[in-house]
């Protein structure tokens, strides 16, 4: 068993209108905006200027925006994010990119498939998304669990570190299905905030903060 | 054919999610590839698409494709010499 | 840390229902793509390598009830099965099951199934209730490095002590929805594959399940996994890059676990899906890594591009490769099309071959690197 003990060193998570770093929110809105509006209007009222941002499908808008409020409050160097594995994980994969491709080759009278439809089905593409825009080519892994796996993430993410394939980890998870969306990203390294184990990345994950 | 390049400047705004752009944006004999509006090899063949969808052209050679994208004014002259819609 | 390997593997493909079956096809040269004609799948004919429905529910039937389960279901449970019968080891509360695939039952968006099938960790529950394994099975979905990135997992999560042994199972199927945007992508072949060609022009897709158990505990004839890696290329999320830098990154972090230099390679099993920007991405990488005169081959043009399979059967054929000191023919070769030399294997020959290299890239710029070694005795 590896006997180093690393740390969470910044968290963010995004849902129901409200986006939360380090505990704290930092945006409300109203918890009935679609998804759509919500991520347009963050990204309009934060001054984010990146337009290949309206490409992306749901998914990769929501764990884009997650990283970037991260990776805006996290104190690691330019450096050490761009050498950072990241270790997302969800229920649905691409499935709600994945029903708008069934359905544009549903209809053989009507069959139109897109290209920039189907690039996005696929879970890991929010990876590749987050990577190009801060320039990070480390390690990386998608994961698909029924329910959020503090113990999935907390393993693999150790084992990164053990192992020296990363030195920090941003794990966590993503997940967009029809109208429900929610995320949860932290940041492992040898230095921070919380001891990194299951039961604080679980305390995280449902309170938003933890208490020895 | 300005009908037509307009309707193009609207279509390719919308399919292709540039929302940061309006059709008075785009010249028309500004290159479409390059730095302008950042389009890229997806973009090409999202174009492709619209080509067959909106037009009834069928391309099936990518390069051809990089020839007839070069520019608004470009593309309404192929679309008018070839459309079947 | 302790060593990890790779022991019992099979192959499920339209060459045959197990690792063996595969092999001798492969030492024939004899590829596993057609010429197939289904509107239900593509309006026009089309080249991929399917397997039939027959032959897979006939074998089938001696472990389960075909008409229960997806061919995709089908596919990896009558892989693990054999896998698992050949194993020496069976599961225990430190076993960990890995699933790995891009698109799981996504057949069940369309067809009789329900559509809950369609997410990936039901199919995960499936495998896991068929054979009653005692973890959470961790699903893989990492576009077409997932079958070798499963591998790296397993031996990340066995060597650093959560585990000590691992079944992983990767599977994919030909299905209307890949084949329709592979197609808008203008990425599909009209002929068999033809990795590294001049004359290539795009992918032939093929459907496939492999497994593979993966221990701590060394055997007589267990293949180590000496090093992995996994890089991103931060550039474009369907286009490699065009200094190869995501794959070179990769290979360099897994020979460099694995202790060894370019040199020390003796075969590489390399992705080739045979796009014109893949092969040539690859070409780049693998000389900046000093691997150009090594022999390489690509499997796509016995298996088409496998997807989510992809990178733990062609792993399986490599280490089959290192044990019958064989380098097979990376098939569909006419004339190097690559800008970069590379020592593409065009007709089978005899070896030494204790180390070989695998590699996988995919859409979302990520790429994946195993080396593999038999293990001094």
């Amino acid at each position: 068993m590896s006997n180093k003990n690393y740390y969470i060193s910044t968290y963010c998570s995004l849902q129901n209108g409200a986006l939360f770093v380090n505990g704290k929110a930092t945006l409300e809105m109203d918890r009935s905006l679609p998804f759509i509006v919500l991520a347009k209007t963050i990204y309009k009222e934060t001054g984010i200027n990146y337009p290949k941002f309206f490409k992306m499908d749901n998914l990769s808008k929501l764990a884009f925006l997650t990283a970037e409020f991260l990776l805006e409050h996290s104190a690691l160097s330019e450096k050490d994010v761009q050498k950072m594995g990241i270790v997302l994980s969800n229920k649905s994969a691409s499935l709600d990119t994945d029903r708008k491709h069934q359905e544009s080759i549903s209809d053989d009278k009507n069959y139109y498939p897109s290209p920039a439809t189907f690039v996005y089905t696929l879970p890991n593409i929010g990876i590749g998304e987050i990577s190009i825009r801060h320039q990070i080519k480390g390690e990386n892994a998608f994961f698909v669990f029924n329910t959020f796996n503090a113990k999935g993430l907390f393993q693999y993410a150790a084992s990164l570190l053990a192992s020296k394939k990363s030195n920090h980890v941003l794990c966590g998870w993503v997940d967009v299905d029809k109208e429900e969306y929610k995320s949860y990203f932290y940041i492992v390294s040898k230095e921070g905030m919380y001891p990194h184990t299951e039961e604080v990345i679980n305390q995280l994950y449902i309170n938003n903060e933890w208490k020895p | 054919m300005e009908a037509l390049k307009q309707e193009l400047k609207e279509s390719i705004i919308e399919q292709l999610n540039l929302e940061d752009f309006t059709p008075q944006d785009i010249e028309d004999n500004d290159a479409l590839f390059g730095d302008g509006l950042g389009l890229d090899s997806i973009d090409a063949l999202e174009l492709i698409v619209m080509m067959d969808k909106d037009y009834g052209i069928k391309l099936t050679d990518p390069d051809q494709g990089r020839e007839i994208f070069t520019s608004i004014t470009v593309l309404a002259d192929y679309i008018a010499q070839h459309r079947t819609k | 840390m302790r060593q990890v390997f790779l022991t019992a593997n099979n192959i499920i493909s339209p060459l045959g229902l197990t690792s063996d079956q595969n092999i001798a096809e492969v030492a024939r040269e004899k590829s596993g793509i057609s010429q197939h004609t289904d509107s239900k799948i593509l309006p026009v004919p089309f080249c991929a390598s399917i397997i039939n429905n027959e032959v897979l529910d006939t074998a089938f039937a001696e472990i389960g009830n075909a008409t229960q389960y997806t061919k995709l279901e089908k596919m990896m449970l009558l892989s693990l099965r054999d896998t698992m019968e050949q194993a020496n080891f069976s599961i225990s509360e430190k076993t960990a099951l890995i699933v790995a695939t891009t698109k799981g039952n996504i057949d069940a968006l369309g067809n009789d199934f329900p559509s809950e099938r369609a997410y990936l960790p039901v199919l995960g529950e499936v495998v896991q209730t068929f054979f009653g394994f005692k973890n959470e099975p961790i699903v893989v979905s990492n576009a077409c490095v997932s079958g070798l990135l499963a591998i790296a997992i397993a031996k990340r999560l066995i060597q650093n002590e959560f585990y000590e042994n691992a079944f992983i199972v990767a599977g994919d199927i030909v299905s209307k929805f890949t084949l329709s945007g592979f197609n808008a992508f203008q990425a599909i072949s009209d002929t068999p594959c033809r990795p590294y060609s001049k004359n290539r022009n795009g992918i032939t897709i093929g459907e496939a399940a492999a497994s593979a158990a993966i221990t701590s505990q060394k055997t007589i004839d267990a293949i180590e996994i000496a090093g992995d890696g996994s890089s991103n290329d931060a550039n474009h999320i369907s286009g490699p890059s065009r200094t190869g830098e995501g794959l070179y990154n990769c290979v360099q972090s897994a020979m460099r676990e694995a202790q060894m230099i370019s040199e020390d390679i003796d075969l590489i099993s390399a992705h080739g899906t045979a796009t014109l920007y893949n092969d040539e991405m690859e070409a780049i990488a693998f000389n900046r890594s000093k691997l150009e005169e090594t022999p390489l081959h690509s499997l796509k043009g016995y298996y088409g591009h496998t997807l989510g399979a992809s990178g733990l059967l062609e792993a399986i054929v490599g280490v089959h490769a290192m044990k019958n000191n064989t380098y097979y023919t990376s098939l569909g070769m006419d004339e190097l099309g690559v800008s970069k030399p590379l020592q593409v294997i065009t007709q089978v020959g005899s070896g030494n071959i204790r180390t070989c290299l695998k590699t996988a890239s995919g859409f979302g710029g990520c790429n994946t690197a195993v080396v593999f070694k038999k293990s001094e005795d």
